[in-house]
């Protein structure tokens, strides 16, 4: 070890007690999935941690019932402040058991343990002490007075924050007294699992969250079963677009969280430093497996020499290896496909003709890793620029004025966040303003908080969370009498009709197509 | 000794100019006991199109417009049928078959309901945005922001001129531009209302209406990659799944069918149901 090294600093895994095989979450209990089971492996050693459990169709029903029943039964019947005194319970036992669902994050994920020990497990905690007072207090919500819940709510989430995905949908769904089946993503689903264990300490009533396990064909089982009401996703735009067109013509209400190509604008005016701090945070953040990356860096022409030398000086001590170290920046990529994904776009770049830089960093022997990298030289019609990498890959473009910046800015289908460096103020209201994106960070990236609402613009999908708009998704009004007056209208927003049965089920049909 | 009347030729209404339909198509407009009233232009594939340009053309003006203004310039929508309200009771008089008690009271209400709209243009931000405190040092605040543009079937019941008004003014308050197809049996007051458009202060672009077959029509709009939302309040009768299904392609934002006397009554969910959410934070200085 040389000076100024780093000696290594893995956090203890002494305190997770994990099981060697993860059935299904169903009515309260954990039961054996009727599908194959499958392992789930540590994405930095590529060693198995566990056996978890295949959902199928019969799983699916079984859940979906479990959750309309305890939403009869129980949920729905349920005072509000009886409700948010369980969130409030999940939000305190996941406080206590922070370490060992960060050190199980990590080790599922890939991502380094700084990051699900101070962002990830965190917010879990605070979403559900969030949401936990909304409970008792509906009225405020934004959809009028005794606003009601809509029933099930079929909920799939991806992989790049596994148990903070989970509480941001599971938290509003049942603040607003929905009863929940939630399938997490095939390569993380051991957070979920573990989430079990604690809403069995809360002594949440048996049904009101479910959690089935297994691949996008459990997804789409699920998102398509007649059972359920709302149907959230968060992953892929492609995926989005199929689940927007199989709910089609159905009652159901739909929210997605898709893509996004989010640029990262620094001015000539900006701090440096804080810039490149942020550009870093941007991008390198969790891999850049992150929906609202700032994977598009656009710098004023008139700096980027100097952004760029000293964004490289910084990625170059970056450390990447073990996520279970504490000193760890980058983790691994969490899987073997997304890593194909991420070396296939970089060398389409590469072939493109932009110019690649990535810092110097040993490569684990075993595991899936991409060392940070940045493209220089980069086109607004390369596929760098356009397609979403989802991985820690950066395109850096050039403007010259704010208008140009703007411009290219909002040159992409998706629309989910953007980033502005500037020093002057009134530079950032008027650029934000202009902005096709639903979150925008000024002198700050990827930042994240209960209280504030997140979601996309255009192709980034619809429907926000976090925050009193959050709650939107999984409430609608009062059901009111047949006046048509603008006084009965104003508090009660008209509910939208529903066609006629046989136009349903037409819809099913083409749903399954 | 009568006078004889010189009749009105109906055309679309694009880009604030009144053209005929490229095709050169037109059908008949009758009225409710089957007798002649105009030729209406039969809208085609292009002119639907034509009309999404000039939408999406007049987009950033109307977006960026002050709410005040807005508001003012819908207002003066109502002033103007207000003064033109004998021509509107004509029209729905002869084409729907009803009293002419029953007309003026469908006007009223359009009307009114124009105003009513108008007067949210300054309000929505406040009641659907947001300040949220965030646990760190910054100024987080939530605002709705205009979707884009927005396609429309009008309501195709017996009350043309209110439905679609109740359809388009909602779009509009947000700062939305609309391409509106009209009721196909009772277009004639939607083109009386181009007219009406056309001479208040509502910037050509802002609102384009189509004339013609839904059914042939709606599938264009919905399939558009260029527009945001699709609204088939009046869709009821068409294959609107698969309208639905076309319109998931971009992602687009969707209002389904209504019927009944309660179709699209005046809401501020109508309005918020074309807004997208920006929330933006800015970071304090630490003092």
């Amino acid at each position: 070890m040389k000076f100024l090294d780093y000696a290594p600093a893995p956090e203890s895994q002494a305190l997770l007690n994990l099981k060697s095989d993860y059935g299904l979450f169903i009515r309260g209990e954990f039961t054996a999935g009727r599908g194959t089971p499958f392992a789930s492996i540590n994405p930095a050693t590529e060693e198995q941690i566990a056996m978890i459990a295949t959902a199928n169709q019969t799983d699916v029903d079984e859940a979906v019932a479990a959750a309309r029943h305890a939403y009869d039964g129980v949920w729905s019947r349920l005072s509000g402040s009886d409700r948010g005194k369980y969130l409030f319970r999940i939000a305190r036992l996941v406080q206590e058991r922070a370490r060992e669902l960060a050190v199980a994050e990590t080790l599922d994920n890939g991502k380094p343990i700084k990051e699900t020990r101070d962002v990830d497990i965190p917010l879990v905690a605070a979403w559900f002490f969030y949401y936990a007072g909304w409970a008792d207090k509906l009225d405020h919500a934004g959809a009028g007075p005794n606003p009601a819940s809509l029933g099930v709510a079929a909920q799939v989430i991806p992989w790049n924050f596994p148990l903070m995905m989970l509480a941001w949908k599971i938290a509003p769904a049942l603040a607003a007294g929905n009863t929940v089946v939630l399938k997490p993503a095939e390569t993380t689903s051991l957070t979920a699992l573990l989430f079990a264990e604690i809403l069995q300490q809360a002594d949440l009533p048996a049904g009101v969250v479910n959690i089935i396990t297994g691949d996008g064909s459990t997804g789409q089982a699920l998102v398509n079963h007649p059972g359920v009401n709302k149907v959230a996703f968060t992953g892929s735009t492609s995926v989005g677009r199929a689940i927007a067109r199989s709910v089609a013509g159905t009652d159901k209400k739909l929210s997605l969280e898709l893509g996004g190509k989010g640029a990262n604008i620094v001015f000539d005016d900006a701090p440096i430093d804080q810039a490149v701090e942020g550009i870093v945070r941007g991008i390198f953040f969790n891999q850049g497996h992150v929906c609202c990356a700032g994977s598009r860096l656009l710098v004023q022409e008139s700096i980027h020499d100097d952004v760029i030398d000293r964004l490289k000086r910084r990625m170059q001590t970056l450390r990447l290896g073990d996520p279970l170290d504490k000193n760890t920046d980058i983790g691994a990529i969490n899987s073997a496909e997304q890593l194909a994904r991420i070396r296939e776009l970089s060398d389409l770049g590469q072939q493109e003709g932009a110019e690649r830089w990535s810092a110097d960093c040993v490569i684990p022997e075993n595991g899936f890793w991409f060392a940070p990298t940045i493209f220089t030289n980069v086109t607004t019609s390369h596929r760098i620029a356009r397609d979403e990498i989802f991985g820690p890959v950066l395109s850096v473009l050039t403007f010259r004025t704010p208008a140009e910046a703007i411009a290219k800015a909002n040159n992409t289908p998706y629309g989910l966040s953007a980033g502005i460096w500037s020093d002057k103020g009134s530079r950032i209201l008027a650029v934000a303003d202009k902005l096709r994106a639903g979150v925008i960070w000024a002198n700050t990236f990827n930042q994240f908080d209960p209280s504030s609402p997140f979601g996309g613009y255009k192709e980034s999908g619809y429907g926000r969370e976090g925050g009193r708009h959050g709650l939107a998704a999984y409430l609608k009004p009062a059901v009111r009498s047949g006046s048509r007056s603008i006084a009965a209208a104003e508090h009660a927003p008209v509910s939208k009709k529903s066609a006629s049965a046989s136009k349903k089920s037409a819809s099913a049909e083409k749903a399954a197509k | 000794m009568n006078r004889l009347a010189i009749p009105k030729t109906y055309k679309l209404y694009i880009g604030g100019k009144f053209p005929r339909s490229e095709s050169g198509r037109v059908y008949e407009v009758l009225s409710h006991q089957g007798d002649f009233l105009a030729n209406a232009a039969k809208g085609s594939r292009k002119d639907a199109r034509d009309a999404v340009v000039a939408a999406r053309s007049a987009l950033s003006g109307w977006a960026s417009a002050t709410a005040y203004n807005r508001g003012q310039v819908l207002y003066r929508i109502a002033e103007l049928l207000e003064g033109r309200r004998a021509q509107f009771v004509d029209e729905i008089e002869n084409s729907e078959g009803v009293t002419t008690a029953v007309a003026n009271a469908q006007v009223d209400e359009a009307i009114d309901r124009w105003v009513w709209y108008a007067g949210w243009a300054d309000k929505y931000v406040q009641v659907a945005g947001n300040a949220n405190p965030v646990a760190g040092p910054f100024f987080n605040l939530s605002v709705p922001e205009p979707t884009g543009v927005v396609a429309i079937i009008a309501p195709q019941g017996n009350e043309s001129l209110l439905g679609l008004v109740s359809a388009i003014a909602p779009a509009l308050v947000a700062g939305n531009t609309v391409v509106v197809v009209a009721n196909e049996n009772a277009p004639l007051s939607a083109i009386s209302l181009g007219e009406v458009l056309a001479t208040s202060d509502v910037p050509g672009g802002v609102v384009n209406i189509v004339t013609g077959s839904p059914a042939e029509i709606a599938p264009w709009l919905a399939s558009h990659a260029d527009v945001n939302a699709l609204d088939l309040v009046g869709a009821g009768d068409l294959d609107w799944v698969e309208l639905q299904i076309s319109a998931a392609e971009t992602l687009k934002r969707v209002l389904p069918p209504e019927s009944g006397a309660d179709a699209a009554a005046p809401a501020l969910s109508r309005i918020l149901a074309f807004t997208e959410l920006k929330t933006v934070w800015h970071t304090k200085a630490i003092l």
